[in-house]
């Protein structure tokens, strides 16, 4: 049975992003810190490290959690995405990433790491959603910038342009 | 807003998680999804000297359904529960009370199982076990035992579970023909623990209502089916006995006031609801 002791620095190795990563963590190492610290990965923001506001979200397994509510320990083998995964070029944005610009969906950008990887599992599971769905699925995140409204239009032209490439491919 | 130190074992089978327990006692926490230890952790309201983390041993990520219990393992987390094909027939208030359950992105970690271990007074989950009547099924170096859900929580965030036993699944009893179930809840935000969370079943003989924010711990009472003239006055009679307090986000009065009239709601529509 592994026990890791708290005062010790362990491995740990999952994937990040479609690339395999590993770094060293003690126990107590929440995977927010261990992803902007050990990794470099700041793309990752961290506000309220009790899961409120959402900022940290990034999608374990596929869907959408608290990177301050997991353990580094926790994620050992698995698939981690977060928000440096989501353009496919350095020079370019993904099509939800581009709305949220056309649309004036961020102000300060503290919170949009986290709302854009919520917001890409649920137009992948759900192309389909409407702005009810959509604002549900933002409860989880708090944004003290916009007001919400132009968030939820930029969710919604990304789910319409998703929907128009369908049509199409 | 980081936790203290702790040893992390990520245990491999039933006996080895048992046996830190047993070893550990009050010093050892039982991680699974984590959504509600990990801020205990990192406020610093839980200091544990060693974190088992139960969700790789075998066969707790079960749900079975018999057609009289569902049965939620250990590892179940809330959105697999919730995207559970059956569940709107096979327990309809269940499926009702699981978005209620924090947000999207917690109930992908959270657990079924690690909701009714801390016993939130407003947490969802331990209200629907209450009303439905479930159990819980508990398990130490020293045997299994079952516990019903109204003994199980005996306060604020405190249950009879002993600090050796590890909860090893939740039994929601199935939806009866002929009963009808319905949920509802007031809160500030969705997605916040409820001010007041009212759980309703209701058939041809009997209504029972449970109601969750207000004492210490879930609540289910009998009362007069939706419809009879007695029902207001059962139903003031249950608020009062409540024994609501203020907070800051309620006054004992609304919350009251909101057990006699989301109470009445709630019963309404679960005899609507009858199958």
């Amino acid at each position: 049975m592994p026990r890791l002791s708290a005062a010790a620095p362990h491995r740990v190795s999952f994937t990040l992003n479609g690339r395999a990563v590993s770094g060293q963590a003690e126990p107590r190492m929440l995977l927010s810190d261990f992803l902007r610290h050990v990794l470099g990965a700041t793309g990752t923001h961290v506000g309220c490290e009790h899961g409120i506001c959402g900022a940290c979200t990034i999608q374990i397994e596929g869907v959408p959690a608290r990177a301050c509510l997991t353990l580094a320990v926790q994620a050992e083998g698995a698939d981690i995405r977060t928000v440096e995964g989501l353009a496919p070029a350095p020079d370019r944005l993904s099509p939800l990433q581009n709305a949220f610009r056309e649309n004036y969906g961020l102000q300060c950008g503290f919170c949009t790491p986290g709302i854009l990887m919520s917001l890409d599992a649920l137009l992948r599971d759900r192309p389909d959603a409407a702005e009810p769905e959509i604002r549900e699925f933002l409860s989880g995140h708090l944004c003290r910038c916009t007001g919400y409204a132009s968030i939820v239009k930029a969710a919604l032209a990304a789910a319409r342009e998703r929907r128009e490439e369908r049509r199409h491919a | 807003m980081k936790p203290a130190s702790f040893d992390y074992v990520r245990a491999e089978s039933f006996d080895e998680a048992l046996e830190v327990l047993h070893q550990e006692g009050t010093d050892a926490s039982i991680l699974a999804g984590g959504q509600t230890l990990i801020p205990l952790l990192n406020m610093r309201m839980a200091r544990p000297r060693v974190v088992v983390d139960i969700m790789r041993l075998p066969g707790l990520g079960r749900i079975d359904s018999d057609g009289e219990t569902i049965r939620v393992g250990a590892a179940v987390r809330q959105s697999e529960l919730e995207r559970h094909a059956p569940l709107a027939s096979s327990q309809p208030l269940l499926a009702a009370a699981l978005p209620w359950v924090g947000h999207a992105q917690t109930r992908n970690r959270g657990t079924v199982c690690g909701s009714v271990a801390y016993a939130d007074p407003s947490a969802e989950l331990p209200l629907v076990l209450v009303a439905l009547g479930g159990d819980v099924e508990l398990c130490s170096r020293r045997g299994s035992r079952r516990v019903a859900a109204e003994t199980f929580f005996t306060g604020i965030m405190s249950t009879d579970r002993n600090d050796d036993e590890l909860i090893e699944a939740v039994r929601f009893p199935a939806a009866r023909p002929g009963a009808g179930y319905a949920f509802r809840e007031i809160g500030r935000r969705h997605g916040d623990f409820a001010i007041v969370a009212c759980a309703a079943v209701v058939d041809a003989r009997a209504a029972r209502l449970a109601v969750g924010g207000v004492a210490d711990r879930p609540v289910a009472r009998a009362l007069p089916l939706p419809g009879d003239p007695g029902l207001d006055d059962a139903l003031n009679a249950f608020a009062w006995e409540l024994d609501a307090r203020d907070d800051l986000h309620a006054s004992a009065a609304y919350r009251r006031q909101l057990v006699r009239r989301l109470g009445r709601k709630t019963l309404e529509e679960a005899g609507r609801c009858r199958a």
